[in-house]
């Protein structure tokens, strides 16, 4: 497997604060891998070292083979960087930017008309390429800054929240946009936006605090909340409580819970006992017992929960931290 | 190299696209014609030269330089840029040296711009036009001694108020180290011989014979020296402020 990128035992403090603490993780081409975490878990941090903007207190990093200390222009000719907030030269053109771009990047006429000409289109900037960039508005800005990430083809793409400030149909733009370019190389997003780890990310890394709590596939993540398998049913408010009554007494039914109200009908929410499947079982009860439901739906597990889960709490986190990494690196 | 150039050619363009380039162009010539002219008494002097021309460029600098060379590096901190620019395939150096000399380009496009006064006493006398264009060739150098300054300390700082402030004590004190106020202070405490150092690197001694064509070749080194040692500097202070 082609590993564009390495990172082992990375630690970035600043003063007495540990910003990053002993991170590792790889990346391969081909893998599209969501960078989750709290603000000021350390995120940005570790996408800042990987490119090579800041320098590792310690650990090392490799980017197609070569370490990010030793080479460090050679690796920024291989990355596309959207740095966080997408800053760019305000004065400056859309135009002239991914000209500018091009030039320090050495690349060749064709490679040039190419590459601009694909970010421009696959980003829709035509209508502002010649309008100054502190001009555009916040969904453009981040545009040009990711049509200027991509425009050398690299191998490691490095985005730090992408779409951000995007409008839904731009950032589903962007993602088809990602997926598009996934299959030929590494890129590392990282994202506020869970959906979003849903829609385009082969992989997911949640950081608290500066460490990986979890490093595991989109699904193997919902797997781990409790809503994992969990069975929603929405009946009449009238119905609910023999409902709910009637699901207590399954066996393979742990808890259940009126959730919400919506929409004149109630809400109930029956967990399984250790994930277990139960959607068997709840039909069949509910049928025996005659009581007719609107709507019934097995859950996948909410990401939102386990993100919360795994990123909320004091130092006592660590614990749990730790033993969720021996579990990812297991799997 | 060619990175230096691309650099120094995308900063150039930036000046001319804010109204900060034609600002700094009309304050300076005006300013420049203007002390020439009421504090230099240049046209009563009767003399074909323009020794009161060039006597006040070091003071005009003092100020006018530091207003140029403030946002260098302070800007790119503050708007982000810097991580923008510092993440392409360029070094550090070649940053710091295309900054560098668009903004010397810069001031010497102001300079070159004060050719009228040149034709003007082509016009009335006949100057010795060898002097007045050692004369131009120092006054650059001097501007670029100030401006490596200002580049050096435009990378301590975001603030371009502090940039500003503290370019112009760090120039005062490069230009008037011949003086007594800056021997004195330095008198009290030092060697004499580190005394005579410091009145060795004033900016106004080394730009008074380039001024009166006298072509010394100490005086270049001077200039060039300053110019290379503050940019030495400045690579280390953006490479040591990027990773904190």
């Amino acid at each position: 497997m082609d590993r564009l990128l390495e990172i082992e035992g990375l630690t970035k403090r600043f003063g007495p604060i540990t910003a990053v603490d002993n991170i590792s993780f790889s990346v391969d081409r081909g893998e599209v891998l969501g960078f989750l975490g709290p603000n000021g878990a350390g995120k940005s941090t570790t996408m800042k070292m990987a490119t090579g903007y800041l320098s590792p207190t310690s650990g090392a990093i490799k980017v197609c083979g070569n370490d990010v200390r030793q080479h460090p222009i050679e690796i920024k000719r291989r990355i596309g960087y959207l740095p966080e907030g997408a800053p760019l030269y305000g004065e400056m053109t859309p135009h002239s930017l991914l000209n500018f771009v091009s030039d320090v990047r050495q690349l060749s006429r064709e490679q040039r008309r190419n590459g601009i000409d694909h970010a421009v289109e696959s980003l829709h900037l035509e209508r502002v390429l010649h309008q100054p960039i502190e001009t555009l508005s916040k969904g453009y800005k981040r545009r040009v800054g990711l049509a200027q990430a991509i425009i050398h083809d690299p191998d490691v793409l490095v985005l730090d929240e992408p779409t951000d400030g995007l409008d839904p149909n731009q950032k589903h733009e962007v993602r088809e946009l990602l997926d598009r370019m996934s299959s030929t190389k590494a890129i590392i997003i990282s994202t506020h936006i869970l959906e979003e780890v849903d829609a385009v990310c082969s992989r997911a890394i949640i950081i608290s605090q500066g460490r990986i709590v979890a490093d595991q596939m989109p699904s193997q993540l919902e797997e781990r909340s409790r809503f994992h398998n969990a069975v929603g049913i929405r009946v009449t408010p009238d119905g609910a409580e023999r409902c709910m009554s009637i699901l207590h007494e399954i066996s393979g039914v742990r808890s259940v819970e009126q959730v919400i109200q919506s929409s004149g009908l109630s809400e109930l929410v029956a967990f399984p006992v250790d994930g277990g499947d139960i959607i068997g079982p709840v039909r069949a009860a509910l049928d025996d017992n005659g009581l007719a439901v609107s709507e019934m739906f097995v859950e996948k597990g909410r990401l939102e929960d386990v993100f919360r889960d795994l990123t909320i709490g004091g130092p006592g986190d660590d614990v749990g931290g730790a033993t969720m990494k021996e579990e990812a690196d297991h799997a | 190299m060619r990175n230096s150039w691309i650099i120094c050619r995308r900063e150039l363009s930036a000046y001319f696209t804010s109204p900060v380039a034609y600002v700094f162009i009309v304050i300076f010539l005006a300013l420049a014609g203007g002390l020439t002219f009421f504090f230099g008494n240049w046209l009563e002097r009767g003399q074909a030269d323009l020794q009161v021309f060039f006597i006040y460029h070091p003071y005009l600098y003092l100020f006018l330089i530091p207003a140029v060379g403030m946002r260098l590096w302070a800007e790119e901190r503050k708007s982000g840029t810097m991580e923008f620019l510092m993440t392409l395939p360029i070094s550090t150096g070649q940053a710091v040296i295309g900054k560098f000399v668009a903004a010397w380009i810069f001031a010497g496009i102001a300079l070159a711009l004060t050719f009228p006064i040149w034709i003007t006493v082509n016009f009335l006398g006949n100057p010795d036009n060898g002097v007045i264009v050692t004369a131009y060739v120092g006054s650059w150098l001097m501007a670029g001694g100030f401006l490596a300054l200002s580049a050096s300390v435009s990378a301590l700082t975001k603030n371009q108020v502090v940039a500003f402030v503290l370019s112009a004590v760090i120039g005062f004190v490069f230009l008037m180290s011949g003086v007594e106020l800056v021997q004195s202070f330095f008198r009290a405490w030092a060697p004499p011989k580190f005394v005579d150092a410091v009145a060795e690197l004033s900016f106004l001694t080394n730009f008074g014979d380039l001024s009166q064509g006298v072509i010394d070749v100490r005086d270049i080194l001077f200039f060039a020296s300053v110019i290379g040692v503050a940019l030495f500097i400045n690579t280390a202070i953006v490479e040591i402020k990027k990773s904190s």
